[in-house]
């Protein structure tokens, strides 16, 4: 299974960048989504797979079951998550912005910093 | 010295309120120190040095150990008695300018940079003092920064004496490792091992390098006439009389560690004979005063570096003689030039002639300096003269060159000595400016003082400087217990070169004129010095800067991007051996056909996105690949992440179809080719990454966090859920700081929406 996910991984960074290759910024947005969830399902993975037995700890026990998933890379990936949709949101409203003034969607028009 | 810094920052602001006496009032410091010096004399030259250590960076063995012997003396003297003269010189030559305070802060801010480089015994807070000399010099030659000469002349001495200083520093570093000891002393005890070394010889060229670019040493002395863009006070201070000499200073004091070898004698020695002709022919060529007298400086200079280089006794003391004499004379003239310019308007010999009427006072002191620079008796210069070819008579038969070569140089420093005294002063007066006059007391002061001290040394040689070369000549490990300094030494083979010499240098000034003529378009020559390799390497390195940025900061962010990724790939598949690809054992949990599909599903989504770009239906794309992975999350045990992918993917969803609704249906902007190629970096990439994640997962895990999260969760933080009390309560912090960036991104959202077209931000 994560000789899989590894495959997909491999697939989310490679169409993320080639999106961000592209001179199109709305392409850039796009391939900057692909890759945060290319790199979030990197570090989970990274951090092993475990089927079922999510990190939390029962009523009356101390700790979570012996097995469990390993909390840290999920608490890493939850903030990255977030952080994404931050700048996800920014770069948006930014791209918005620039194309109500710039009249352009291509990057290669925006090069100088006079409109 | 600390109080020299001291009053370096508080010197705009005195020299504001004193008004026009603030250049006497700040002069004081220097007097008084010069009279502290003074009075340091006796117990030097009698007891011995005087030293004071204070811990500075211990473990890097940095002290602040200063230590007064003769050698140092001298300097002291020097720099605080020119100082006093410079300063208060400083304050009437440029009463009316409005930077005035600036420029005092910056002299004595060097006055006490150069006291720490003669006092320092270790080698390096040396180099600091060192390097702090060549950054003050570097704002005084800077001072009028509006002008475009003065700023290149400024980065000029800055990157010859950085280049220098560099070498330096990788010196004293290899010498304190040979010796195992940062102190001078210290080393000087271990000489023999240090002579010995097999680094010997790199130690010495790096220290070498140092003093050479510090003294205007050829191939390095084309930075000392472009100093000359400083006011002439500074030039009189820093690039005659004190800061040149601090190379000087530091092969006298390295003498005993580093000299007594034929590498010593054979390098410096010519090196040094070779800059004092140089120096003194192109001074011979030139018409502009402050010009001519910084050649003759570069001669002189180089004057000092040849019998310091050739290190016996009498050539030593020769060098300490002639050093002070110089350091008299030429500060004198360089005030004289500023009194001239002052009064006369101009600095061109062609157009000064006869100022004695006008300006009797300046052209008295003009005189006695130039006949202690014409090493007239019964001037200190006589003196130096004397014991200089004495010296250079004792070598043997490689002497010659050195002793011809003394004599040719000293003969047109004689000439030039008559240019700048007699040609201004006397003879017919021409001068642009009808009413030439002497400067006011304060301007004339110093220069008497500098000048009248060179006659009184002249007559009275015992009286301080026989005591103070012969504590220098103590302190360099030679025996001066019979060291003796006198005006006439007799009817001897020096004798007779001084007489040649007058003889040489009458001639050359009476046949100035034919010889310039005639050799005039050699002079042209100059231009293929180093001087043009310098500024060839300055404009190669500004072209190749400039290409390099076009190369790499084309503008385009998909080509940073491309860099970006290329780099990365390169860097990581060098790690990435077939021994590692070879032992990829995944730990393989079996495959479910459910989450096979999903992985399908998220692949097909991403790829379809590439293809079709910018539109809804690649958004609606991007919201497959989101919730696909959310799925992941929950099948694999991270519910918490599988709930916030999923409203997070919502929000992104729904912001992604409000922008792009207001904007076009994307373009293909790039050509095939460029896609293909786009196309296979980008796959390279990822497949890169899979690679590298099968490597990573072939690994043992280990994970020393978890388990204490795990334990203390529940105890600790009353939390049930491990992953939310990580977020809020172990990691609070980086929590919070999450939320500061989603409120300013929130806030920046804020704005951007509210700015309406033509407004803020549009120009």
């Amino acid at each position: 299974m994560e000789t899989i996910l590894a495959i997909v991984i491999g697939g989310l960074y490679g169409t993320g960048l080639y999106l961000m290759m592209r001179r199109s910024m709305v392409k850039l947005v796009l391939g900057l989504a692909l890759l945060a969830h290319a790199a979030n399902l990197l570090i989970f993975v990274g951090g092993r797979l475990v089927r079922g037995v999510p990190p939390l700890v029962a009523n009356g026990a101390i700790a979570p079951p012996d097995g469990s998933a390993d909390p840290l890379p999920q608490a890493l990936v939850l903030t990255a998550i977030v952080i994404g949709f931050g700048v996800q949101a920014f770069l948006l409203v930014l791209l918005k912005r620039g194309y109500t003034l710039m009249r352009t969607d291509d990057l290669d028009d925006m090069r100088t910093t006079e409109t | 010295m600390i109080s020299g810094f001291a009053l370096a920052v508080a010197a705009p602001w005195l020299s504001r309120i004193a008004g026009k006496h603030g250049g006497n009032l700040l002069a004081m410091l220097p007097a008084v120190l010069f009279a502290y010096f003074l009075g340091l004399v006796q117990p030097v030259t009698g007891a011995g040095p005087i030293s004071e250590i204070t811990r500075w960076v211990p473990t890097l063995g940095v002290d602040l150990s200063f230590r007064v012997d003769g050698l140092s003396l001298i300097f002291c003297l020097l720099i605080t008695g020119v100082g006093t003269a410079v300063i208060a010189y400083t304050g009437a030559y440029l009463a009316s300018h409005e930077q005035l305070g600036r420029l005092q802060a910056y002299l004595l801010a060097f006055m006490a940079s150069m006291l720490g480089l003669v006092l320092s015994d270790n080698l390096l807070a040396l180099f600091v003092f060192w390097e702090l000399t060549a950054f003050t010099s570097y704002l005084l030659i800077g001072f009028k920064h509006h002008e475009d000469k003065s700023r290149g002349s400024a980065l000029q001495a800055m990157l010859v004496n950085g280049l220098g200083g560099l070498c330096l520093l990788a010196g004293v570093i290899l010498l304190s490792n040979i010796g195992g000891n940062t102190s001078i002393v210290a080393l000087i005890g271990q000489a023999d091992a240090i002579r010995a070394h097999p680094h010997y010889l790199a130690a010495l060229l790096l220290v070498l390098m140092g003093a050479f670019t510090k003294s205007a040493q050829f191939p390095f002395h084309f930075w000392l006439p472009g100093a000359m863009a400083a006011p002439s006070p500074v030039s009189a201070y820093l690039h005659s009389a004190t800061m040149v000499k601090a190379g000087v200073y530091l092969l006298a004091r390295l003498s005993p560690v580093l000299g007594m070898t034929p590498e010593w004698v054979g390098i410096i020695a010519p090196i040094g004979a070779l800059t004092m002709l140089i120096g003194a022919v192109m001074a011979f060529f030139l018409t502009d005063l402050k010009q001519i007298l910084a050649y003759t400086t570069v001669s002189m200079l180089g004057a000092l570096v040849m019998l310091v280089g050739i290190n016996t006794q009498e050539s030593m003391a020769a060098a300490m003689v002639l050093l002070i004499v110089h350091s008299l004379y030429k500060g004198t003239l360089f005030l004289v030039t500023g009194s001239v310019e002052h009064g006369a308007g101009t600095r061109e010999i062609g157009e000064l002639g006869g100022l004695r009427r006008a300006m009797p006072l300046t052209a008295a002191i003009a005189s006695i300096a130039a006949l202690s620079m014409a090493g007239v008796p019964p001037m200190l210069g006589f003196i130096s003269k004397e014991l200089w070819y004495e010296s250079s008579l004792q070598l043997a038969l490689g002497g010659i060159p050195l002793v011809a070569a003394s004599v040719v140089a000293n003969g047109l420093g004689f000439a030039l000595a008559g240019v700048v005294a007699y040609g201004v002063f006397f003879g017919k007066p021409a001068h642009p400016d009808p009413h030439p006059h002497d400067p006011n007391f304060a301007m004339s002061a110093g220069p008497l003082l500098l000048a009248g001290l060179g006659l009184v040394a002249g007559l009275f040689p015992g009286l301080l400087i026989e005591p103070l070369t012969g504590a220098a000549l103590t302190a360099m490990a030679f025996d001066a217990s019979h060291y003796h300094l006198a005006l006439w030494h007799g009817i001897n083979p020096a004798f007779a070169l001084s007489l040649l010499t007058f003889a040489l240098g009458a001639a050359l000034y009476t046949g100035r004129e034919r010889v310039v003529a005639n050799l005039g378009r050699l002079a042209g020559m100059g231009r293929y010095g180093p001087k043009r390799l310098y500024e060839l390497s300055i404009q190669k390195s500004l072209a190749y800067a400039r290409f390099q940025t076009n190369l790499l900061q084309s503008g385009y962010l998909r080509s940073y991007v491309m860099v970006v990724v290329l780099t990365s790939v390169v860097m990581v598949g060098l790690s990435v051996t077939w021994d590692k690809v070879q032992s990829i054992v995944v730990p393989a949990l079996d495959v479910r056909l459910h989450e096979v599909l999903l992985a399908v599903v998220i692949l097909g989504a991403a790829l379809m996105m590439a293809r079709i770009g910018a539109s809804l239906a690649a958004v609606a794309a991007l919201g497959v690949v989101g919730y696909g992975v959310a799925l992941m999350f929950y099948l694999f045990s991270a519910p918490d992440l599988a709930m916030t992918q999923l409203s997070v993917e919502t929000l992104s969803v729904i912001l992604f179809v409000l922008v792009l609704r207001s904007l076009p249906e994307a373009k293909s902007l790039s050509s095939r080719s460029t896609r293909i190629r786009d196309a296979l970096v980008a796959a390279t990439a990822g497949g890169l990454m899979t690679l590298f994640l099968l490597i990573v997962l072939s690994e043992p895990f280990q994970s020393r966090l978890s388990g204490y999260f795990n334990e203390n969760s529940a105890p600790l933080a009353n939390g049930r859920n491990v992953v939310n009390v990580i977020l809020v309560d172990y990691r609070a912090f980086d929590t919070m700081g999450e939320i500061t960036v989603l409120a300013v991104a929130a806030i920046g959202v804020y704005a951007l929406l509210k700015m309406r077209k033509g407004e803020g931000g549009s120009r």
